[in-house]
């Protein structure tokens, strides 16, 4: 299954100074990917630095808004919103400058 | 001719005070005679229109605006999608604007110039160069101005007939309700999250939709809190305080001035959209400009938390308690964009710019091979500038990097032992085997802890860092 994993709002500095990666998760036996199960994968598999500023627990640390095709994963059911082929899942670090 | 008598350092930080004094003092003033020579034009042109009977109107019509507010706002009353009436309730309506800085700036001059009735202009923070770049409400005449005075300047001199009101002491838990309870929208332009929970209270409690955006780096979001039944609020959103660390400042990380200028634009166009009302408000969606990308995207947010703290069906925070809430306890964080100050190394652990520099002079006089110091900060501060003979190498990368720095440690003392007894080294305390500097004294901190757990036991940090370097010792260096 492929998906997009977007990470933006200088999130993208914690995953290679990368914005957009389109990756492709393997089927294991029946078990589904959720956006929780996509998270720790990114962890694991994309983050290069500093991972106590992405996670907290088996979720993101407050103040980072998760998307599912541009909609607010608490639309969705947020860890265990189900993903298809295709979608994409974006990680908004939430801006506070000005 | 003999050149004038450098003053000391208290005389000219003295100086420096009475010429901020009288920047603000003459912005007051000036402003004073714009607004006297203004009444008195309008004076006149009354005194002369009631010179003798008016002559009869050859005209018809029944709305609220002047002849000289129909020419001003000429082409909002042509737009069919906006046209007279919308322009009557922006003109009857009024903003409050928190923050006079990146955003502020913009929204501010925009709303003025469109014609807004009420402004008020909230900061209390002074005008500083480094915020010229896109604060851009403000000159360079105005450095050390009260932003709120140095804005409503600008405001006033845009546009006559917007009302300016200006508050100087800031926006805090005492004084928030008291200053959005006089306003129809509020517009958070402000740099930090202890304000930012604090303006979405203030304006869930009042019931005032609130207008929110920010920007650091490259990137820019925007969103509108608190407006119609089911749009969220800031803490729907973010119920749990982000941590300090994961809130990048523009201090540190950087802006791309006009990246808050053109978020500063899209708040100005939503209020004036609310005042207006017009068109769909940017209610229960996000939209975020990535300026690299040359990107906007909308995305859709969640509805209203049932159980928010503030909006939800049982609010604990109401008009009754708000000023008690300790906002600074709940972020962590003061409500400022600065850098916090750090202390987690013990005083043996630290020395001063001077004692480094001595250490330095004494090396350079007895012909020894200068004490080795590491900077941790990143490349580009590096490259601005940096003490001669330091190693680079960036704070992130230390762990990657610490069999370097363990050769520079090496390197200075092979020469220093063969470079004589180490009886004379350090009057004050024993040279230390590596100096980590950083920008501000934080970092190299942390640095010197982290190298201690990985074994590097003889490494001090230099209190205050670069900028400490750059007050105490040299003037001349630019620092950022």
């Amino acid at each position: 299954m492929k998906v997009k994993l977007e990470f933006s709002g200088g999130m993208d500095l914690l995953f290679g100074n990368k914005k957009m990666h389109e990756v492709e998760l393997a089927e294991t036996n029946g078990k589904r990917w959720t956006v929780g199960r996509v998270i720790m994968w990114a962890r694991e598999n994309l983050l290069t630095e500093r991972p106590e500023l992405f996670m907290k627990g088996d979720s993101v640390r407050p103040g980072i808004l998760v998307l599912v095709n541009d909609c607010d994963w608490e639309l969705s059911g947020t860890l265990d919103c189900e993903l298809q082929d295709g979608d994409t899942v974006t990680f908004i670090s939430t801006l506070h400058g000005g | 001719m003999a050149p004038a008598e450098e003053p000391r350092g208290d005389e000219l930080e003295q100086k420096e005070r009475e010429l901020a004094l009288l920047k603000q003092r003459m912005a007051l003033l000036e402003q004073e005679v714009a607004d006297a020579r203004r009444r008195q034009q309008h004076a006149a042109a009354s005194t002369t229109a009631q010179d003798g009977p008016p002559p009869p109107r050859s005209f018809a019509c029944s709305h609220s605006l002047s002849k000289e507010h129909v020419q001003r706002y000429s082409r909002h009353l042509l737009l069919p999608s906006f046209g007279l009436s919308a322009q009557e309730r922006l003109c009857q309506g009024s903003v409050l604007i928190v923050g006079c800085g990146g955003l502020g700036s913009p929204a501010a001059l925009y709303l003025a110039a469109s014609g807004v009735g009420t402004l008020g202009l909230v900061d209390h923070d002074v005008v500083d160069l480094s915020n010229l770049h896109r604060q851009i409400i403000h000159t360079e005449a105005r450095v050390g101005v009260h932003k709120a005075t140095s804005a409503a300047q600008a405001c006033a001199a845009l546009n006559s007939l917007v009302k300016v009101n200006t508050h100087m002491d800031g926006f805090n838990p005492a004084n928030a309700l008291e200053i959005v309870r006089g306003y129809d929208v509020v517009l958070d332009a402000t740099d930090n999250p202890t304000t930012r929970y604090l303006i979405n209270d203030a304006c869930v409690v009042l019931g005032k939709p609130l207008v929110s955006a920010a920007a650091v780096g490259t990137d820019g979001q925007l969103t509108v809190y608190n407006y119609g039944e089911d749009a969220p609020c800031y803490r729907c959103l973010f119920p749990e305080s982000p941590a300090p660390e994961n809130c990048s400042r523009c201090a540190d990380a950087g802006v791309l001035g006009p990246v808050p200028g053109a978020m500063g634009v899209l708040q100005a166009v939503e209020v004036v959209k609310l005042l207006g009302g017009v068109g769909d408000v940017l209610a229960k969606k996000l939209l975020i400009f990535d300026a690299l990308a040359g990107r906007f995207t909308t995305v859709r947010l969640r509805g209203k938390r049932t159980e928010c703290v503030a909006c939800g069906l049982c609010p604990s925070i109401t008009r009754e308690n708000l000023a008690a809430y300790d906002y600074v306890a709940f972020t962590g964080q003061a409500p400022t964009d600065a850098a916090p100050s750090l202390s987690v190394l013990p005083p043996s652990l630290r020395v001063t710019p001077q004692q480094l520099q001595g250490v330095m002079s004494s090396a350079a006089v007895s012909g020894r091979a200068p004490p080795a110091v590491l900077d941790v900060r990143p490349a580009n501060q590096f490259s601005l500038m940096h003490l001669p003979n330091a190693t680079h190498i960036p704070f992130e990368q230390l762990d990657a990097k610490v069999e370097e720095v363990k050769d520079l440690i090496r390197g200075s003392k092979c020469v220093e032992c063969s470079g004589g007894g180490s009886a004379e080294i350090g009057e004050q305390r024993p040279e230390a085997g590596l100096y980590v500097m950083c920008r501000r004294g934080n970092n190299s901190q942390l640095a010197v802890a982290r190298l201690r757990e990985l074994g590097v036991l003889n490494a001090v940090d230099v209190v205050g860092g670069m900028e400490n370097w750059a007050k105490s010792l040299d003037p001349s260096m630019p620092v950022i």
